[in-house]
């Protein structure tokens, strides 16, 4: 908790610092001009799970508190973070209450309720809604306003880490004025509401084309009366990464364009025309190898890849795990693919920085052919003629699967050329990524069914405290038919021990426990090898030199800040 | 002309010895300039592949980062990629299996669609159900169906040829039996005038057998169309095959074939242009060659113009 406080008290700082430098006028600068290569196809972040909606969505609809760019909780409609030392959160964990900023006003002039807070919870979990965020509210008893600016939260069991209802631009506030005969199934049919929303951020939308351009204009009623210093903006949508990075960097047709996942020397030669720079911010993505700990062999039918279909032939030697992990050079995987925006990682959870484990870094690091190679010496595993090494006639060849991607297949020779110098050899695969990641469980290419030997893919969880995601490594969340393969445990890694200590996690409040359970849940992940850590991805987006205010922001909306944003003049 | 043809074609097929009409042909191949240098280009591309893997020694998939991104040397003739492998090797690697892909998917869709279009088209009763047969499949969106197709055979042939095999013959079977359909509309459309001719109803009336005049009457004189299309095919096949590449659905991503080499490079154009170029003028030279050829193998075939 102390920690929470100090960054707290750092971001009230911070915001008090760059108010002293506030840019003149509202609306003095112009247009802004955004490019999205996937294009929008909703302003409601309550029916599209997508990351593009939720961004620019985030223009327009608030939520209570939001993520800095340092990860710490700041408050936004809200005016202060309940905690349990500010009485906000009670001793029992089972409730929280949040006091409102009072005078925050709708685009439309009327005015911000508690009454708006609790009809948000009641839309997003009407039954037959299809609320995309609806796991924002789960544990969430009941959502009431004690008065105007007041609600109260209540939980159904304690919770320790009780922030995530109204919280990020993954659930923000919607008018229940307008959205009043929208609740339940009329959700979808309710288009102009779900196109123009009323909001209360820094812009409002003045038009929108469903899949191609949404124009914004500023918000006449917005708190900050010297805010936003853009008059309107241009949010084109469609494309792909490179060319919308070359649209900001070497055009300087656009001033901001998302995600410019693109090899970093073709990002440099296109920043040569000096139009423009990369903001770079890290979250908690990782890149890394699943071990299938089951076997995955075709002639086991509908058992393979299941608890039912026994331990891997050859993964199931811990010496050979280990040596995968040996055998790899990360600071090339990083070179060649990520440049800026990838570090080298051996941990899960690789921030925030209070969080994450460096345990592992002494041995896992730095690539160690020797180490590799006369750990598989040891156990038994001998070079056969053609190079390869077999024991009791199981070859260590294996089917390496990922989604199609030119920086995953990059990475995927590089791994490949690794794993041959200890004898090790890898058949490559790759998978469109919407039948990669589309979850259909019919489709044998699906990351869930793990019809391969290792899987390669990028995972990362919202907020910054990991409970519930190191709880996907639980025993009983392996992916398989009996739950239509929905379990994320992918690597299906099963450790009674791990089980215990997330049960544990779960039960401390402490925030130093919490932090180094979650370190030593990390850490078993690691070294018992259910899966090769490779990259710490970070988000990459390109901006127009001239745009200033800008803080990449990878634990919310990257726009999260996007009233302070201005043009160098 | 329909004089002409019966005078000329039914004398020259059945009196002269193989030999000469052979020669016949060599003759009028030559004449077509176009195609003798096609000729020759096509068979610099196949030898190139072939054997230029003995003379430039590199392994196309040797991995040297710190060579990475580099412009034409005396090491690397045509550069290297942003892994440090060579461009050389992986070009001559990837045409091996470009060109074996591309010809043998061609020939099986040439020799689906030449059936279906002469059986259709020489008798009546086959003509409607074989015609909506096509229309079928020219109806079928091949993305899905292609889908289906991986899923339910994949594993099975990776697990009977390997992976490399069992993928080549996936691919070559469905780019084929998914591109017979046009050269069997033309193939019927083509039959039907030729059947209806007077040499044909020479040949029934003299009493030779139906499989006969159709050998020997009818496929000579629509052989001009199914060169042209066949021509067509293998630059369609080539290009089908790195679609599916790109889609994941093709060989392994470490697998140069010409199509990825393309796809995989046009992010670098400007920092490497030679990665695009080399393998685009690959798939064009040899496009335009195996097209050149085939009009000058139509005009040796064509038996109007043999005795002219």
């Amino acid at each position: 908790m102390r920690k929470l406080k100090l960054l707290l008290a750092g971001t009230v700082a911070a915001m008090a610092l760059s108010g002293a430098t506030a840019h003149a006028e509202r609306g003095t600068d112009g247009d802004l001009k955004i490019l999205f290569w996937q294009a929008v196809s909703t302003m409601n972040p309550y029916l599209s799970g997508g990351t593009k909606e939720e961004l620019s969505s985030s223009i327009v609809l608030e939520p209570l508190a939001r993520y800095n760019e340092t990860g710490a909780l700041t408050p936004w409609l809200a005016a202060e973070i309940p905690t349990l030392d500010n009485g906000g959160v009670t001793q029992d964990l089972l409730s929280m209450t949040w006091k409102l900023k009072p005078d925050v006003k709708w685009s439309d002039g009327s005015a911000f309720t508690a009454e708006d807070v609790v009809f948000t919870w009641k839309y997003c979990t009407a039954p037959d809604g299809g609320c995309a965020q609806a796991a924002q509210y789960e544990g969430v008893k009941s959502v009431e306003a004690i008065d105007p600016h007041t609600v109260k939260i209540t939980f159904e069991e304690p919770k320790p880490h009780p922030y995530s209802a109204f919280i990020s631009a993954k659930s923000p506030i919607i008018q229940a004025a307008q959205f009043k005969d929208c609740v339940g199934a009329k959700a979808p049919g309710c288009t102009s509401a779900n196109f123009l929303p009323l909001g209360t951020g820094p812009f409002v939308v003045k038009d929108f084309k469903p899949n191609d351009v949404v124009t914004f204009e500023a918000n006449p009623n917005y708190r900050d009366a010297t805010k936003p210093a853009f008059a309107s903006i241009t949010l084109k949508g469609g494309g792909d990464a490179a060319s919308a990075a070359r649209a900001v960097l070497e055009t300087g047709e656009y001033d901001y364009a998302w995600n410019a996942q693109v090899e970093p020397e073709v990002l440099q030669t296109m920043m040569a025309a000096g139009k423009g720079r990369l903001e770079i911010s890290f979250g908690t993505q990782v890149e890394r190898i699943n071990l299938n700990w089951t076997n995955p062999d075709q002639a086991l039918g509908a058992k393979r890849s299941t608890k039912d279909a026994g331990p891997h032939p050859a993964l199931k030697d811990p010496a050979v795990r280990r040596a995968l992990s040996l055998a790899i050079d990360r600071d090339i995987i990083v070179e060649a693919g990520y440049g800026q925006s990838g570090k080298p990682t051996c941990n899960i959870v690789p921030a925030p920085e209070a969080v994450a484990s460096t345990k592992n870094d002494s041995w896992c690091l730095k690539q160690d052919l020797e180490a590799a190679n006369k750990l598989l010496d040891d156990a038994g595993w001998a070079k056969g003629g053609d190079g390869i090494r077999a024991k009791d006639g199981v070859k260590l060849s294996f089917l390496y699967s990922t989604s199609t991607n030119s920086v995953r297949q990059a990475t995927q020779e590089l791994v490949k050329s690794m794993w041959a110098e200890i004898g090790v050899d890898a058949e490559l695969r790759n998978a469109s990524a919407s039948v990669f990641f589309g979850g259909d469980p019919a489709s044998p290419d699906t990351f869930q069914k793990f019809y391969a030997d290792v899987l390669m893919y990028t995972n990362n969880f919202s907020g910054t405290d990991p409970e519930k995601y190191l709880a996907e490594w639980l025993c009983d969340k392996m992916p398989g038919p009996s739950n239509g393969w929905q379990g994320q445990n992918i690597p299906r890694y099963c450790n009674p021990e791990y089980d215990k200590l997330v049960g544990e996690l779960s039960r401390t409040a402490d925030l130093e426990k919490r932090i180094a359970l979650g370190k030593q849940l990390n850490d078993m992940l690691t070294e018992e090898g259910a899966h090769i850590p490779l990259v710490h991805r970070g988000d990459q987006s390109s901006f127009a030199v001239t745009l200033e205010g800008v803080k990449m922001n990878s634990w919310d909306s990257q726009i999260w800040n996007i009233a302070d944003w201005s043009r160098k003049k | 002309m329909t004089d002409a043809t019966l005078t000329s074609s039914a004398p020259t097929t059945a009196s002269s010895p193989t030999r000469s009409a052979l020669a016949d042909m060599w003759k009028q191949f030559r004449a077509h300039k176009g195609g003798v240098v096609g000729l020759i280009t096509f068979a610099f591309i196949l030898l190139a592949v072939y054997v230029g893997p003995y003379i430039h020694t590199v392994a196309p998939n040797k991995i040297n980062i710190r060579d990475k991104n580099q412009w034409p040397s005396l090491a690397h003739p045509f550069g290297t990629d942003n892994l440090g492998k060579d461009m050389l090797a992986q070009v001559l690697a990837g045409g091996r299996i470009s060109l074996a892909v591309g010809i043998t998917a061609m020939l099986l869709a040439l020799f689906l669609g030449t059936l279906v279009g002469v059986l259709s088209g020489y008798f009546r009763r086959l003509d409607g159900p074989l015609m909506r047969l096509t229309d079928l499949f020219l109806a079928l969106p091949l993305l899905p169906l292609l889908l289906v197709i991986l899923m339910l055979f994949r594993d099975t042939l990776r697990a009977a040829f390997g992976p490399e095999t069992g993928i080549f013959v996936l691919i070559v079977f469905v780019i084929g039996i998914t591109s017979w359909m046009h050269t069997a509309r033309i193939v019927r459309g083509d039959v039907l005038a030729v059947k209806s001719q007077e040499f044909v109803l020479a040949a029934k009336s003299s009493g030779i057998r139906e499989y006969r005049i159709i050998l020997k009457h009818i496929l000579p004189n629509v052989l001009s169309s199914i060169m042209v299309s066949a021509t067509l095919g293998i630059a369609s096949a080539i290009i089908t095959e790195s679609a599916l590449s790109f889609l994941g659905l093709g060989f392994p991503s470490d697998f140069p074939t010409w199509g990825r080499l393309l796809f995989d490079g046009a992010n670098f154009l400007q920092l490497t242009p030679s990665r695009v170029l080399w393998p685009g003028l690959a798939i064009s030279l040899t496009v335009l060659s195996v097209n050149y050829m085939g009009d000058a193998i139509r005009d040796a075939l064509d038996p109007r113009a043999v005795k002219r």
